[in-house]
């Protein structure tokens, strides 16, 4: 089959970002050719910085190297300029003539610096900051001259100012502005900025006008003069005063430009065969002069052209950090706070540190940092997820690391000070240095390429926020964004809110017909996504939804847990922990005929039977089931158990009846699926023996009634509950926790307890639909009798009677 | 691939639909047990029925696109291969099938791994 043929014009960050992207999903499809103005192969801009301050060579900053491009195939014209484009031929010219034709083009021109129109901006030692060859200059410069002054005190100018101080030279920054970094910093910031830059050595004149560069003898440039009459010696003068997209060949082929080149959501241009990204680019209004808002239009390009046609760019929010070593200034979204938004600032100027967040309706909207960042990528995360803080806002300021119920402090810092021997993801033995080194060497953005090349987070998954933070804290300074939005997995672009709304709103009734209107990657998914699906699907139609056994984990496709040996465990359900002789005896005779190796009580006051070889599962079912047990479910996804204490029944302290509480809301509960699994516990009274405050949904009976706990955890990571309120009734008690249970089934993601569930949403949240309002509850819980009432049947019974009965036997027996 | 030299050594273990679709089923031979896959294309495949992680049993896993997941640890292992995706590093031994009108033939000599 003839290949189509893509040509890339622009041989920088964004434009081979998206040929990465394309060969890893379609690495067959296209005949490439790469045009490149500049005459080295792909390297990462962002890190002229720390090239010109001597932390870095050019040789390190190259992402591609050009055997790379060989090994792909790519036809890689370096050092040529694209100077027209005749779209009804499709083909391409460069200025010496030579030409490509195309099926479809990817325009990433970058942009151009943007020079002051003043007299003297053309002379010799005028340079932009922009590429390696403006780095030489200003590097040949610094080895014969003393005076430079950098015109503009943006993130920009002050990478430079910072590396030709470094390089020896005198610097003087000029700002138009009343302060630093205007567009990123707030006035106190910008002033703590100031000082330590000037504390290191570079001169600062604010609010000054540049009017002309004036030429010395030799003809290149002397001094800068400025309108109000004052002048300063300068050999060496750098422009960094703003970029422009450059869309001059885009526009000289016609192509719709608005200050950038004007794509759709699918990054194509009004010539639906040309596609543009990058800084080039003006989306929706808005042209984005950071890394990864590229990077997330790079992948949204490089589907579009594999012919995918999933995935939808619609914008990023972007925060910035800045990179001059020794100085930690985190920003991001409104930090100036606009109308209708409230401030909570920390300010210590001698201390050397402020603290500034921005708050619109109880929600994130801005924060700048400056001294002691490591809160930045907690608010970042706050301010994209769009959580409710009115319950935090106290303590905000002190970080996450304060909230009092978390415990475990904050997880950027605390990664940032772990030894490299430190080992972070316990499943796969995985320590700090490894997956420090991999980010690095293996130039890694996103989680899924940390778990692909270390295995790191991609087993239980607990570790995945300190594998999120060294990301952070590892690759923050150099790419100073993060995307917008986490796919479930590799398999889709999608998050798992998106896959929930869409099966909900398009009533999509089973996986096959989810992944094929989603437009899934893979043909089948994988054991993340599939097993998540199956549950959405699920718990969306209780009544309709033919659960695939295929997507189950084989806990829950057997009913039972699997052991390191191969073998399986079994626990019947005991009713909130309260038993009699007669069960005890009916499992004791099972656990004897079956000649069960070990019998355990497990930390839910339940009874496990261990060591049962597969093929003898259906076989103690049906003995189980007719000696009066179901399934404990203590294998799945799902309700677990009832702890309970004695209660008033037995206890001199006791309040209330906590085992009969236990065992109504057991009977309740008992068999619904959860998004992760699903603990409760009622103590009967404060003593809280049953210890109801690490639980899913603990309660706790006091004199008048009985108290809601959510969201506690005693795994690997432990959290005390959250009160959620006070209530009178017993009836009351399983309305809450029904409709509790039912809010956390609907909104949280697969596997996601409900701890860092109420974490992310809020307490707020959960309040506002269990609590504040009667009807919302009733509807939540209504929603829950009915699915149970398709969830309550027993599964070992049906598998005692023969269901599913190939699984349980060997296909074939050879002798 | 190599084809096998010995014909008499294919022993017939079942039908294609005896394996859901996206699932597995065991063998057990005299020289231990061996997996049998069916991938979403009805694509048949045998491998030890040991992960070369710590041992799982490699039938009992998810089965996607041309791999399965192992269920004690997650380690993913190629069906074609027998060997485990990268970074993780072994193998687990592959035994020759065929697909002859719907019956699976089974060979219990791995043509590789161990
Ligand atoms: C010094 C510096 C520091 C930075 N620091 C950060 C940072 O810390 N964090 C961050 O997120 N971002 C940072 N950025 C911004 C980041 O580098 C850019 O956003 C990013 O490189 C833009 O990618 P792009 O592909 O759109 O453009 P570029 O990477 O500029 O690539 C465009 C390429 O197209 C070529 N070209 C243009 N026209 C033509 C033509 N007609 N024919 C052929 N080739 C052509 C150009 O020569 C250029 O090589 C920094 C930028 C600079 C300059
Ligand atoms: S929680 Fe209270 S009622 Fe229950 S056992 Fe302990 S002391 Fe007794
Ligand atoms: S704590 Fe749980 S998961 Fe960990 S070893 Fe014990 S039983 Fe297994
Ligand atoms: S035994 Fe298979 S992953 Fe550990």
């Amino acid at each position: 089959m003839q290949k189509q043929k893509l040509v890339l014009v622009g041989n920088g960050m964004a434009g081979v970002r998206t040929l990465e992207e394309l060969l890893k999903i379609a690495s067959d499809k296209y005949d490439i050719t790469v045009f490149g103005a500049e005459p080295h192969p792909n390297y990462n801009r962002i890190l002229l910085s720390p090239v010109l301050a001597g932390e870095q060579t050019v040789q390190d900053i190259i992402i591609n190297e050009m055997d790379w491009y060989e090994q792909n195939q790519i036809h890689l014209h370096i050092n040529k300029k694209v100077t027209k484009i005749d779209r009804k031929n499709r083909i391409v010219f460069t200025e010496d003539g030579t030409s490509a034709e195309y099926d479809r083009l990817l325009l990433s021109t970058g942009s151009n610096p943007f020079i002051l129109p003043i007299p003297g901006a053309e002379l010799p030692g005028v340079v932009s900051f922009r590429d390696i060859s403006d780095v030489e200059a200003m590097l040949d410069a610094s080895s014969r001259y003393r005076n430079a002054v950098v015109i503009g005190g943006g993130l920009l100018g002050l990478e430079a100012a910072n590396g030709l101080m470094l390089r020896g030279m005198d610097v003087t920054v000029v700002h138009i502005a009343p302060w630093l970094m205007d567009r990123q910093l707030d006035e106190p910031a910008a002033r703590l900025l100031q000082q330590s830059l000037e504390a290191k050595g570079l001169k600062f004149l604010l609010e000054k006008q540049t009017g002309a560069l004036v030429p010395g003898e030799s003809g290149r440039v002397c001094a800068v003069s400025f309108k109000d009459g004052d002048s300063i010696p300068a050999d060496l003068v750098v422009m960094a005063v703003g970029i422009r997209p450059n869309t001059e060949l885009a526009e000289s082929a016609g192509l719709y430009c608005n200050r950038g080149v004007v794509v759709n959501d699918t990054l194509q241009t009004f010539d639906p065969r040309i596609y543009a990204v990058g800084e080039c680019v003006s989306h929706r209004g808005v042209a984005y002069g950071l890394v990864a808002p590229l990077f997330e239009q790079a992948k949204v390009a490089a589907n579009h052209l594999a012919e995918y046609g999933i995935g939808c760019y619609t914008g990023s929010l972007t925060s910035t950090k800045l990179k001059v070593t020794g100085i930690d200034l985190f920003s991001a979204g409104d930090y100036m706070g606009a109308e209708g938004t409230d401030a909570i600032v920390l300010s210590d100027p001698a201390g050397g540190n402020y603290k500034k967040v921005v708050l619109k309706d109880n929600k994130v909207v801005g924060a700048v940092l400056y001294g002691d960042t490591t809160e930045g990528s907690w608010y970042f995360d706050l301010l994209r997820e769009g959580t409710d803080v009115s319950d935090i806002r106290s303590s905000l300021l002190f970080g996450q690391h304060n909230l009092g119920d978390s415990g475990h402090g904050d997880p950027h810092a605390r990664v940032a000070a772990m030894p490299d021997s430190a080992e972070i993801c316990g499943c796969n033995g995985v320590c700090k240095g490894d997956i420090v080194k991999a980010i690095r060497d293996k130039k890694l953005f996103t989680l899924d390429e940390v778990r692909a090349h270390t295995k790191a987070s991609s087993s239980c998954g607990s570790c995945t926020g300190l594998v999120e933070s060294l990301l952070a804290v590892t690759v923050g300074g150099d790419y100073s964004t993060a995307p917008s939005k986490k796919p479930m997995c590799g398999c889709t672009e999608h998050s798992h809110d998106e896959v929930r709304e869409t099966i909900t709103r398009q009533g999509i009734k089973s996986i096959p017909a989810l992944m094929h209107f989603m437009e899934w990657k893979t043909p089948d998914g994988c054991n993340k996504c599939r097993t998540a699906l199956n549950y959405y699907l699920l718990c969306a139609w209780p009544s309709e939804y033919v659960d695939d056994n295929q997507s189950r984990y084989i806990n829950e496709r057997v009913h039972a847990n699997i052991q390191k040996d191969g073998t399986y465990s079994v626990i019947p359900r005991i009713f909130g922990g309260d038993t009699s002789p007669k069960q005890l005896m009916a499992i004791a005779q099972i656990a004897e005929r079956w000649e069960v190796p070990t019998v355990k009580f497990t930390g839910g006051q339940r009874l496990d039977l261990l060591g049962i070889r597969k093929e003898q599962l259906p076989g103690i079912w049906k003995d189980l089931s007719e000696a009066g047990f179901v399934s404990g479910h203590a294998y799945g996804k799902a309700m677990r158990t009832v702890k309970t204490c004695v209660g008033s029944q037995w206890c001199r302290f006791g309040t209330q009846d906590s085992t009969t509480m236990g065992i109504k809301l057991e009977e309740l509960t008992w068999g619904s699926w959860t998004p992760h699994k699903f603990k409760l516990a009622v103590s009967g009274c404060p003593r809280n023996c049953a210890e109801a405050t690490i639980k899913d949904f603990g309660v706790v009976a006091v004199d008048s009634g009985w108290e809601l706990h959510i969201g506690g955890n005693g795994g690997i990571k432990v959290r005390a509950t959250d009160f959620l309120c006070h209530v009178k009734t017993e009836e009351e008690v399983l309305e809450y926790c029904a409709a509790f249970m039912q809010v956390y089934r609907e909104d949280a993601h697969y596997l996601e307890r409900t701890a860092p569930w109420v974490e992310r949403r809020g307490l707020t949240y959960v309040k506002e639909r269990v609590v504040d309002d009667a009807e919302q509850r009733k509807v939540y819980a209504e929603r829950f009798y009915e699915s149970q009432k398709y969830s309550q049947d027993d599964p070992w019974k049906a598998r005692g009677e023969g269901v599913d009965a190939h699984e349980y036997k060997p296909m074939a027996i050879l002798s | 691939m190599q084809t096998t030299n010995n014909q008499q050594n294919w022993v017939e273990v079942g039908r294609i639909e005896d394996i859901p679709l996206l699932g597995a089923r065991l063998v057990k031979s005299p020289k231990g047990d061996i997996a049998v896959f069916r991938t979403q294309g009805d694509e048949i495949f045998a491998l030890r029925d040991k992960c070369p992680h710590k041992g799982g049993p490699l039938s009992q896993g998810i089965v996607h696109g041309k791999k399965v997941a192992c269920p004690l640890h997650d380690w993913k292992i190629h069906l074609d291969t027998g060997l485990a995706v990268a970074p993780d590093e072994g193998c687990a031994a592959r035994f020759p099938v065929e697909v002859r009108d719907g019956l699976i033939y089974l060979s219990l000599e791995p043509d590789s791994g161990r």
